[in-house]
């Protein structure tokens, strides 16, 4: 076939690597923040929370609104715009994470397995209309806000760039990780989530209140989309109404990628979702990078069929 | 023509650090009833399911005999061949039939293999040739007999997650011989039932054994039907084989009273 | 009573309200405007005040109106699993199908019925087609499939490339593209079948994504985004629908009219759409569809009683992509013409909400929920957008009105007389 034929080629050098491995490990810092929210819905309530992808999307629109809202208010300072439309987004999105939750999700708990699967397909075709509706269907351009990077070259010819915002990204993702985690290990809201996800009616029967922990989950997971949606325009500079679709087909495939339900496979599945399509972009073929990453998942499901991290499912007999 | 046997030769069982069985071997003879006894985790169900396929014994055999002298060694064979070839049929510990579906379909289900063989495949079932009819005949009359013999003929066409849960082991059991066994492993068949039920259900088994020769295999707590049907019973702790004979040489056994028998009014040990 | 009632509803009318200004505050109140100079910020805040006390007032008469419907979904719930052991279909059904397919054959000859009617049920038979084939997969054996479409693209483009590069005959074609769909089926199947419920969904959905994408890429063979155009219509036992001497209307002494051709692949497709049916009915009732069901309700039990899980997950899974396969080459014959776009994840989701909105299993369940979201949405294609909204939050307000599907009552494939009718 074409796509195999056409081998793998493209710049070679420790230069280029470099530059790929900067580029993917960014993008997977993105992915892996998406990621979350499917794998700790899916924890929770064992769902697969479709909507999500359009979640970040919004998330995406709203940080947009909030960087011009910024520079109507005359705030010119970049990193007091960028924290301020961080808490716009996060605050404003959560809402919509919240919403959905309320109004398509908890109506639908105990109905047959796939009615929230529908409910929740449907509303992804809702949010992805309503937004090209109240904003237009054409892409949305940001003007580059952080600019600047080192750039080194240790080969050569071609030169490594690691820009800020790149710098930025990374960071924040792994101090939003590091939060996280300690949200989930040490805390009575990550306790009452990890008791709800082993046996929901034990956990409200011990007074845990499921229902005010599951709108918690669903909120954290649409900030940190959020948090990603604000990546992503500031990353690209471009976004429109139909960018959650694809994102949030990867970012699933993703947690699936690292064991769904895990955290840290989350991240390790968004980081590796990152790096193949980084890689593969970059040496073989942009037109093929998702059948790359599909491909992957299928092999990796195949030999692990619980994902890298994934508890290996004991089936009781 | 021999006795069908069934031979469990230093079987061992690991979950990572967990020995669930230890070098296990026993047999038990086609002409008996075995039950396998002892405390809870002992590990009997993990037996049943290295014997069904359904875990991959981490040491040692489970070799079947046919009274036709033909052998399989069930460790190399998977669950469905289990079933189908060497027909060591099971129950299982909590119910697992197909809830939605009618009793009655239930036990067509059971005899799957046959009918798909004799409807070729489907194709001789969608042109509604007359070999499949005759087998589809064939098979409601199987269905029929083991529903009246367990009681189940009213309902018939109820779902079987419907009935009650005496009625439902019964129904599982029944779905079992649906498939043509000759070892019968039963996995605590009278956990839940009440005295009434417990009755009938030593005498389905002792029916089973008598007129159709079937082999059981039985774990049952219930001491009661334990020792007043089974000709020979096998007693695990913690994975191992403690004692193995008679009913009357088992409750005699010091090392069995006080690991399980005993249990109420002596403490536990190791 | 009542005054506390009415204070509790507008208090919750209240908070709904406080919700949806707030939701409505950063992407209704602001837009987003090009120009020249770039992005720049409009406002338009009284939309949030309309959406504030839209909501508001909504709620409120919802609370007022319905308390009890606001209650009514949870009650529901609790007998979700008994829903299924409610009697079995009845006479009346078996009345309503057979009442079903005679208005579908006198569809086209009743007064109101136009052309445009007519083109329109074509296009929800071939969705009733695609959805039983469907439910062979997600409501019988019970695996979640989200890229059915895939299946679907294939059966177009076999058809569309042996009709094209062989100049085979419809009639030629459609076996071919419906066994080459169910070979594609069996290839995708084998590694991935052994995976659970939702891993085997998001794998076939990558399929689905995969498929699109080659589709769209190797140029040479698919024609690439642009598709491939000039696919040859079927014709009737070699008649063509064409005005002149030897065409269909010229032979039989009619007046060449376009609309000829309409109502003959309103015909086709009922006759397919009727056959797949009938052939999914019997299957149902033979050995290997009562496994797909036993397997559905519990794998494990399954095998304890020697049925092959393996064997008979590929043989629904092949037999659901031969059906697509024969529905993808009859769009492809219908349209002339066939593009990736035509074959996206959102032909997955409509596809399976039809299974699922039927009540996953229930045949008359698929045609109806095919009509309601396929033949509906056609009526208000001048809404466009509004059309696509209206439509999703259809999906959504369905599944919270009936989480069962339509009609969610199972027939069983075989009855024993003497047991007491239940
Ligand atoms: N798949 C598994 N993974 C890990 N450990 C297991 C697994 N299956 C069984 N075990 C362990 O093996 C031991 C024996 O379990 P088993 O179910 O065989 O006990 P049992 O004798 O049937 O007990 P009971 O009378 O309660 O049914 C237990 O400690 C159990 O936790
Ligand atoms: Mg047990």
């Amino acid at each position: 076939m074409e796509f195999l034929s056409r081998a793998c080629a493209g710049g070679a050098g420790i230069d280029y690597f470099l530059q790929q491995l900067v580029n993917g490990v960014t993008l997977g810092a993105i992915y892996g923040l998406i990621a979350i929210g499917y794998t700790m819905v899916y924890g929770i309530i064992g769902m697969i929370n479709f909507a999500h992808g359009d979640i970040y999307m919004i998330g995406a629109f709203i940080s947009l609104v909030g960087f011009l809202l910024m520079s109507a208010l005359g705030i010119t300072s970049v990193p007091i715009a960028i924290a301020g439309v961080l808490l716009f987004a996060m605050i404003f999105t959560a809402v919509y994470g919240w919403t959905v939750e309320r109004v398509a999700y908890r109506p639908l708990r105990g109905a047959p397995r796939l009615a929230p699967l529908i409910s929740a397909i449907g509303v992804s075709i809702v949010l992805q209309n309503y937004v090209q509706l109240a904003q237009g269907a054409r892409v949305k351009p940001l003007q580059p806000m952080v600019q600047g990077g080192f750039t080194f070259s240790p080969g050569g010819e071609f030169h490594v760039t690691i820009s800020i915002l790149q710098i930025m990204i990374v960071l924040l993702t792994l101090s939003l990780m590091a939060g996280f985690t300690y949200l989930i290990q040490k805390t009575p809201l990550g306790r009452a989530q990890r008791a709800t996800e082993q046996d929901r009616t034990m956990a409200a029967l011990l007074g845990v209140d499921v229902d005010r922990t599951i709108s918690a989950t669903f909120v954290i997971g649409a900030s940190l989309a959020a948090v990603a949606g604000l990546m992503v325009t500031l990353y690209y500079g471009v976004i429109d109404f139909y960018l959650g679709f694809v994102a949030g087909i990867k970012a699933f495939t993703a947690a699936v990628l690292g064991g769904i339900g895990s955290l840290p496979g989350a991240m390790l599945g968004g980081l590796l979702i990152g790096l193949i399509e980084a890689f593969w972009s970059g040496y073989c073929s942009i037109a093929y990078k998702d059948v790359a990453v599909f491909g992957v998942l299928v092999l990796v499901l195949i030999f692990r069929p619980t994902g890298l991290l994934g508890r290996p499912e004991v089936e009781k007999v | 023509m021999t006795q069908p046997v069934l031979d469990v030769s230093n079987l061992s069982m690991r979950f990572g650090g967990l020995a669930a069985i230890d070098n296990l071997s026993f047999t038990a003879r086609g002409d008996h009833i075995t039950a396998i006894i002892g405390p809870n985790g002992a590990g009997k169900t993990t037996v049943f399911n290295c014997l069904t396929g359904f875990y991959r014994p981490t040491g040692g055999s489970v070799r079947v005999t046919h009274d036709n002298g033909k052998q399989f060694q069930l460790e190399r064979m998977a669950g469905f061949e289990i079933a189908r070839k060497a027909r060591v049929l099971r129950t299982f510990q909590n119910i697992r039939l197909f809830a939605g579906m009618t009793a009655l379909e239930n036990l067509l289900v059971a005899q799957h293999t046959e009918l798909m063989r004799a409807s070729w495949y489907s194709v001789a079932g969608l042109l509604g040739l007359k070999p499949y009819e005759k087998a589809t005949r064939t098979a409601m009359e199987r269905a029929r007999y083991w529903l009246d013999r367990v009681g189940l003929t009213a309902q018939a066409n109820n779902p079987a997650g419907s009935l009650s849960y005496g009625l439902q082991r019964k129904l599982e059991i029944a779905r079992a011989m649906c498939a043509n066994p000759v070892f019968l492993c039963l996995d605590e068949p009278a956990a839940g039932l009440n005295p009434r039920e417990d009755q009938e259900l030593v005498e389905i088994l002792l029916e089973l054994k008598r007129e159709h020769n079937i082999a059981i295999i039985l774990i049952e707590h219930d001491m009661g039907v334990v020792m007043h049907i089974s000709d020979h019973i096998v007693v695990l702790d913690h994975g191992a084989c403690i004692a193995d004979g008679t009913p009357a040489e088992i409750r005699a056994n010091e090392k069995v009273i006080k690991a399980y028998l005993g249990q109420d009014d002596s403490e536990e040990d190791g | 009573m009542a005054r506390g009632l009415s204070l509790a509803a507008l208090r919750d009318a209240a908070a709904a309200g406080i919700v949806a200004g707030l939701l409505a505050l950063p992407l209704l109140g602001f837009r987003l405007l090009d120009s020249a100079q770039g992005l720049s910020l409009g406002y338009r805040l009284s939309w949030v005040f309309y959406a504030v006390i839209g909501v508001f007032l909504g709620r409120l008469v919802l609370n007022l109106i319905g308390a009890k419907w606001a209650a009514r979904p949870r009650s529901t719930h609790h007998n979700a699993a008994m829903a299924r052991f409610t009697p079995s279909a009845s006479q009346s059904e078996y009345i309503a199908g057979w009442a079903m397919i005679a208005i579908a054959f006198v569809l086209p000859f009743l007064p109101f019925v136009d052309r445009n009617v007519v083109d329109r049920m074509t296009l929800v038979l071939i969705y009733v087609m695609l959805g039983t084939g469907l439910n062979i997969v997600v409501g019988l054996a019970g695996l979640l499939d989200l890229g059915y479409v895939a299946f679907y693209a294939v059966g177009a483009y076999s058809y569309a490339l042996l009709a094209l590069n062989f100049d085979l005959s419809f009639w030629i074609c459609l076996p071919l593209a419906g066994i080459f769909a169910a070979a594609f089926g069996v290839l995708l199947g084998f590694p991935v079948l052994r995976l659970r419920g939702d891993y085997l969904a998001i794998v076939t959905l990558g399929f689905g994504e995969i498929v699109r994408v080659i589709l769209i890429n190797w140029q040479s063979l698919t024609g690439g985004p642009n598709g491939l155009v000039g696919i040859p219509r079927p014709s009737f036992f070699g008649l063509e629908f064409r005005a002149g001497a030897g065409g269909f209307a010229d032979v039989f002494g009619l007046a060449f009219s376009p609309a000829q051709r309409i109502y003959f692949l309103y015909y086709l497709i009922l006759a397919l759409a009727l056959i797949t049916i009938a052939f999914v009915q019997r299957v149902r009732s033979l050995p290997i569809g009562r496994a797909w069901e036993a397997l559905r309700e519990d794998e494990i039990a399954c095998r304890s009683l020697g049925l092959n899980p393996t064997t008979i997950k590929l043989s629904a899974f092949a037999l659901g992509a031969a059906f697509a396969g024969f529905a993808g080459s009859f769009f492809a014959t219908r349209q002339g013409f066939i593009s990736p776009e035509s074959f996206s994840f959102i032909e997955s989701a409509i596809i399976l909400a039809i299974v699922v909105l039927g009540g996953m299993g229930s045949q008359i369940g698929i045609v109806l929920a095919a009509v309601l979201l396929v033949g509906l949405p056609e009526w208000f294609r001048d809404l466009q957008q509004y059309r696509m909204l209206a439509f999703g939050g259809a999906m959504v307000l369905i599944m919270l009105w009936r989480p069962q599907g339509l009609l969610s009552r199972r027939t069983p494939t075989a009855k024993l007389a003497e047991a007491g009718s239940s």
